[in-house]
């Protein structure tokens, strides 16, 4: 049998000598590429991770799954101005602007960093965002891209008329999020975000210091570099959902090279998720609509390790 | 050969074998050598300067085979290897420049010019060369001149070359708030070490 399998071997070795001689010339070259493609497919990387589900860390208010690359940092300028319908002695809510900046920071391609201060009730929060699973195709698939998240945020307004002794405790309030994301196609990315919010300090009647709310939203690029995007976080507390509106947002992303603009219009003036998620105060559909924007630069402050 | 031989199942060996033996009788039975040299982990990188900022990356998955007894030789080079140091640029390059998704290969096919005279040179010392042939980047094909090096050194064969690229010929568009990053013309430089495709290494039992 092993005598029959060598002979049969030889043969065939045989075979493509004499084979690879009888192909006429014109079909050569092409037979070449194809017998390339054959070698290569064999070899090909047999998981493809899918990059790019969204152009920037945000889709308008709230984070998408993706995280800056190893050694990028990202500073990211926010602005949401007053309401529009605040009238002509606002100038259509320029004079109210709530800002803030915040620098992000790749520590690996799956571990982000981020520090930010909002003008809004003076708050500092800092976050943590880790790329638990990616998206990829291949051999072993994976059907979404899902990052974890994670911040703390304190307000540090002075509260001087306030009859709570405002220790650093009370000031304090956490997010938890899973965003769950999948890039349907080179255009259409969906995202949904289930959100857990605990505020250490809650000052009405019947208010649970806990706010569970289901966030999702997506991008469909139009050319490019430009998408729109939307975003909606439905509350799921019963007292936040009474009491609180669910924060929509639409808005476009546009890139430009190394700076991303993305412009939205939503009912919610925070800018972190303990302000969009818990405290949006009026509904979308009441006009009571906040325009802003955000603008990203990434620098690349340590260059990465070619793999 | 004798590496990607081995990872076939057996069974399908045979089975491809027997095909290209039965297609091989129906040939003239010449005696030409079979001089086929390969590579899948050749390197391809990219250089762009302009006034505002350099760009380079690098690839080293690119498969080539060439084939010394005719001189013919194809190319074939996964866009989404290309290794750039800045991973936004990288981002940008798949997903804004060369929309790898649609078009995950670039190719050439080409035909070294004048190859008899040049290939009997070979063995004895390294011989500069002008290829001709087909590129493809982008779903865009061009026919394009391309001259580089061949080198024959301890049972491999070494390729170099150097040419020019402009994205504009291949349908990249670049839009005109970073037409100052991107130079008009990208120099590549190809270099590759193939291994001999030796069958009667195989034929040993």
């Amino acid at each position: 049998m092993t005598q029959l399998a060598t002979f049969i071997g030889r043969a065939a070795t045989l075979g493509l000598l004499l084979a690879g001689l009888a192909v006429p010339a014109a079909h050569a070259q092409t037979d070449l590429l194809g017998q390339l493609e054959t070698e290569t497919k064999k070899d090909a990387p047999a998981t493809q991770v899918v990059d790019a589900t969204f152009k920037s860390t945000r889709l308008i208010n709230g984070h998408t799954v993706e995280t800056p690359g190893e050694g990028t940092l990202v500073f990211l300028f926010s602005h949401n101005f007053g309401t529009v319908n605040e009238g002509f002695s606002s100038l259509f809510g320029f004079d109210n602007a709530k800002v803030r900046i915040a620098l992000e920071y790749g520590i690996s391609d799956r571990l982000e960093v981020g520090l930010g201060r909002s003008s809004l009730d003076k708050t500092v929060d800092g976050f943590l965002k880790y790329r638990a699973l990616r998206q990829s195709t291949g051999l072993h698939a994976m059907p979404v891209s899902v990052t974890l998240f994670t911040s703390a945020a304190i307000t540090t307004d002075s509260y001087r008329t306030d009859a709570f002794d405002r220790t650093l405790g009370l000031r304090t309030a956490y997010t938890y999020q899973a965003l769950i994301a999948r890039k349907f196609s080179p255009e259409l990315s969906l995202q949904l975000v289930p959100t857990f919010i605990h505020r250490n300090l809650v000052q009405r009647e019947g208010e649970n210091n806990d706010v569970v709310a289901l966030g999702a939203g997506g991008r469909y690029k139009l050319t490019k570099r430009f998408s729109v995007n939307a975003e909606y976080h439905y509350l799921l507390s019963k007292f936040t959902a009474v009491h609180q509106s669910n924060s929509v947002g639409l808005g476009v992303d546009i890139e430009t090279g190394g700076h991303i603009f993305q412009l939205h219009v939503s009912n919610s003036q925070g800018m972190i998720e303990k302000q969009f998620i818990a405290e949006t105060a009026k509904t979308f559909l009441s006009g009571n609509l906040y325009y802003g924007f955000i603008v990203s630069r990434n620098f690349t402050v340590k260059q990465r390790h070619r793999k | 050969m004798t590496g990607f031989l081995r990872s076939v199942g057996r069974q399908r060996y045979w089975l491809l074998g027997l095909l290209l033996w039965l297609g091989g009788l129906a040939g003239p039975l010449g005696a030409r050598a079979q001089a086929k040299y390969m590579t899948k982990t050749g390197v391809i990188s990219f250089f762009s300067a302009s006034i505002m900022e350099d760009i380079e990356a690098r690839n080293n998955k690119v498969a080539a085979v060439l084939d010394l007894s005719t001189g013919q030789l194809a190319f074939a080079v996964p866009i989404r290897e290309f290794q750039f140091k800045r991973t936004l640029m990288q981002e940008h390059f798949n997903e804004n420049y060369m929309e790898s998704e649609k078009y995950p290969k670039a190719t050439f096919t080409g035909q070294v010019v004048n190859a008899a005279q040049v290939l009997k040179l070979l063995p004895t010392a390294s011989q500069n060369v002008e290829v001709e042939g087909q590129m493809t980047l982008h779903g865009v094909s061009h026919k394009v001149a391309v001259s580089g090096t061949l080198q024959q050194r301890d049972g491999q064969l070494i390729v170099f070359a150097y040419f020019n690229i402009a994205p504009a010929d291949y349908a990249i568009d670049i839009p005109l708030l970073v037409r100052e990053h991107i130079a008009k013309s990208v120099s590549v430089r190809v270099n590759l070490t193939c291994d001999a495709v030796t069958p009667n290494v195989v034929s040993q039992p």
